[in-house]
């Protein structure tokens, strides 16, 4: 029988592949492939480089070679569930799932298994709040600080008042798309905007009826919480009914270089906010130019280093060695447990001069974790596409988002969490 | 030598129309289960619950609901992927609702909820055929995935339209949510599972089967002879949505735990519970079994060997997962285009003459 040939050979290759207990494992659940891609590669590169080059100019981290395990979700969240569960048995130390689905699916999951799980500006908004969700991180920065953060730029760019004014948001219709709109709603009330939610099906390929709503209505401002080929798709669009660039704004999984160059000239002047540094203008690129991209070392092609999600990868990278740094300050030993790394997490700072001892002076925001606030204190700042140079440029440093308002909600939406999961409070 | 009718002799009406006529084939089947419930929940982890036997044990579900409506009564639904939703949210709102149902109660009620909707969507099946009710089909699926993601009332107007399964018990052991145990989950949904395999095996040989069939191979003249289609296009849209639905329900509590609906149940799903009854074979609930396991095992397998053995990158694995699969499927209905159902149907035939062929 072909069918019981086939699940033997299953067993034995399930068996062989048996893991080997390396120091420290960090697994990297990617997606290379699939519609999400075109944002999966560079993260997933500069994760792996910024690792990499801990190995080969240090020696790993405090002695400990580090073991990036990658394991391929494609965005789907029954492969990432395959791959949480091939990697957690190695030892892993953090998770950095890179997908909100994937995220929801290892909240409760990851919290049981004692590992950390750190979604950096995805994932689900409510998780700062620690007090609930004990294992889960998303500092610096989440959705409803950038949604806030979108805001506050219109308002600085509008002389502080926005109504009357209409904003459509345009948005991957799945939890990722959906997370900034309550915000975006309680924002409108408060500065007296009108919202119009144009959601967009997955993959995002089909884009033209939205944009002829916008071509109709005319709204003074779009915001776009986009991913993979969505954002292309959707910038191309923008240009084909003549929507102003400059009045084009997307979230920060919606600015990064592949998503406007195709769109070429057209494309000139597109917004994005972010909670990171643009470019490859710190010092850590010549480290990892010599000791990663030269040796050969690079992770899949090695043409990304320095694009938006390459740095993004690097910055999440770089967070999660800080931690082990501090866990294995906290313990005294060089191999630590998942759960070292967590309650290390808890008390991480990263300040000014930390930053600019890795090399990366003033690529992100100062904050520290506390036992509430797992999210950091949300700076948001905003870059724009120049599409004759072809590089992003921050045109406004990274700002406070509208706390009062994002706390509230936060504090709504955790405790509904709590309160359906018998989750008790834990920080005092 | 071994399996063989003869010799093996019956006395009663009962034993003459048994599931497994030889004698063998009733020992094997005990041996299968008895593996199934006594040995298996001792062995399995995490890993081989997660990523193996949990989706297959649901797929199966899935497929055999799927091969009543297609295999048996011969009408091709494109809409499985909405079914199964229709069952992961009817789960959702009964647990949320009623915090103290038991989790099997919520499973079957979450079936019935999707029987409902698909009669309601298979009244075109009364008046279109063939590949114009596949079309109406799609509709479901696509109405179903929007009315999901469009009305908050469905996923408790949370933030992001997620919806999570809540901790449940079975006598004291946490099956669903976080604080699971594997063998635990493994024998909750194995009991659906073996429920639903006997009972569907036994619909398909009894009366309503037959007329299934009947009006699978020329409906006027299954009506000439007396089989109504309304009942019979009806009840075997419902039953197959009563199984779609279940397994939607098993794999939202069981298996993810936390869902979103155009992620978990968009069309592709539709396509691949649709491969499996068709690789597996039409008309078959051994094949839809064995369509499920080439459809869960081949990724996991491909991608461990390319992956953890040979030490390929992992986009080029998941590349040539593709290929492969796709290659295999092809293969497949070119070799064999009844699926591997037929295959075992052929090695039956040739272990009854065994070893005497002549």
């Amino acid at each position: 029988m072909k069918f019981t040939k086939l699940a033997a050979a299953a067993v034995a290759a399930v068996i062989t592949a048996a893991p080997v207990m390396a120091d420290l494992v960090v697994p990297s659940l990617s997606y290379r492939t699939g519609p999400y891609a075109a944002g999966g590669i560079p993260f997933a590169d500069g994760y792996a480089d910024y690792l990499t080059l801990l190995n080969e100019r240090d020696g790993g981290v405090g002695g400990e070679m580090i073991k990036v395990t990658e394991c391929e979700t494609g965005y789907n969240t029954e492969k990432g569930v395959e791959c949480y569960e091939a990697t957690k048995g190695e030892g892993a130390l953090v998770y950095e799932p890179l997908s909100t689905g994937i995220t929801y699916q290892l909240i409760p999951k990851a919290t049981a298994d004692d590992i950390p799980v750190h979604t950096l500006g995805y994932g689900r908004t409510s998780a700062k709040n620690g007090d609930v969700f004990s294992h889960v991180f998303n500092y610096p920065a989440n959705y409803w600080d950038g949604a806030s953060g979108m805001v506050n730029y219109l308002l600085e760019t509008n002389n502080d008042d926005i109504s009357g004014k209409t904003i459509a948001l345009v948005y991957h219709n799945s939890a990722f798309g959906k997370e900034p709109i309550r915000t975006l709603e309680e924002l409108g009330k408060k500065h007296g905007f009108k919202l119009t939610l144009l959601p967009v099906d997955h993959p995002g390929q089909e884009q033209k009826s939205q944009w002829l709503q916008i071509r109709r209505e005319k709204p003074d401002y779009v915001l776009m919480w986009g991913w993979g080929v969505m954002n292309q798709v959707a910038i191309q669009e923008a240009a084909n009914v003549r929507f102003p660039m400059e009045n084009f704004i997307g979230i920060w999984w919606s600015g990064a270089e592949h998503d406007v160059l195709p769109a070429g000239e057209a494309a000139n002047g597109y917004k994005a906010v972010t909670f990171h540094g643009v470019g490859s203008d710190f010092p850590v690129y010549d480290d990892i130019k010599k000791h990663v991209v030269d040796a050969g070392k690079a992770a899949g092609s090695g043409d990304n280093v320095g694009s938006v999600l390459y740095n993004r990868g690097l910055y999440a990278a770089m967070l999660a060695v800080e931690a082990i740094k501090d866990a294995q300050a906290a313990t005294g030993k060089s191999d630590i447990t998942a759960g070292d790394l967590r309650d290390a997490m808890e008390g991480l700072e990263i300040t000014e001069a930390r930053m600019e001892s890795l090399g990366l002076g003033g690529f992100g925001p100062e904050f520290k974790v506390t036992c509430e606030n797992h999210g950091g204190d949300g700076l948001v700042g905003v870059a724009q596409w120049d599409a004759s140079a072809k590089t992003w440029s921050l045109i406004s440093d990274f700002k406070p988002t509208d706390a009062e308002v994002i706390d509230a909600l936060i504090k709504e939406d955790s405790e509904a969490y709590a309160k359906e999961n018998n989750i008790e409070s834990r920080c005092n | 030598m071994f399996y063989r009718e003869a010799g093996d002799f019956k006395t009663s009406y009962a034993d003459d129309s048994q599931t497994f006529p030889i004698k063998f084939d009733r020992y094997r089947y005990w041996v299968v289960l008895a593996f199934a419930f006594l040995v298996v929940p001792f062995i399995i982890n995490d890993y081989w619950l997660n990523a193996v036997v949990l989706p297959f044990l649901i797929y199966s579900v899935a497929a055999i609901g799927l091969n009543i409506l297609t295999g048996y009564c011969g009408q091709v639904s494109l809409g499985s992927g909405g079914f199964m939703a229709v069952g992961a949210y009817a789960c959702y709102k009964f647990m949320t609702s009623f915090p103290g149902m038991d989790i099997f109660s919520v499973i079957l009620l979450s079936g019935f909820v999707t029987a409902a909707v698909g009669i309601l969507f298979g009244l075109p099946s009364l008046r279109i055929k063939g590949f114009y009710l596949a079309v109406a089909t799609l509709a479901a699926q696509f109405f179903l995935v929007w009315l999901f993601n469009k009305v908050p009332w469905f996923y408790n107007y949370s933030a992001s339209g997620q919806i999570n399964a809540p901790e449940r018990t079975v006598f004291g052991y946490a099956v669903t949510g976080a604080e699971t145990q594997a063998w635990a989950v493994y024998l909750v949904a194995l009991v659906i599972v073996v429920l639903l395999a006997v009972i569907a095996r036994n619909l398909t040989r009894g009366s309503l089967g037959r007329k299934w069939m009947a009006i699978r191979d020329m409906d006027i003249a299954a009506e000439i002879i007396g089989v109504n289609p309304m009942t019979a296009k009806l009840s075997a849209f419902a039953i197959s949505s009563f199984y779609v639905g279940i397994s939607g329900a098993m794999f939202f509590v069981l298996y993810l735990g936390a869902v979103e609906v155009g992620e978990a149940f968009g069309i592709g799903k539709s396509f691949i519970i649709l491969f499996m009854v068709i690789i597996g074979g039409l008309g078959s609930i051994f094949g839809s079994f064995a369509g499920a396991a080439f459809m869960v095992l081949m990724p996991v397998l491909l991608k461990n060997v390319m992956v953890g053995q040979l030490g390929w990158a992992t986009d080029l694995a998941a590349h040539f997962e593709f290929v492969i699969v796709g290659g295999l499927i092809i293969v497949f209905l070119i070799l064999e285009p009844h699926g591997l159902a037929q295959l075992w149907r052929l090695a039956k035939e040739k272990l009854r003459l065994w070893p005497f062929p002549h």
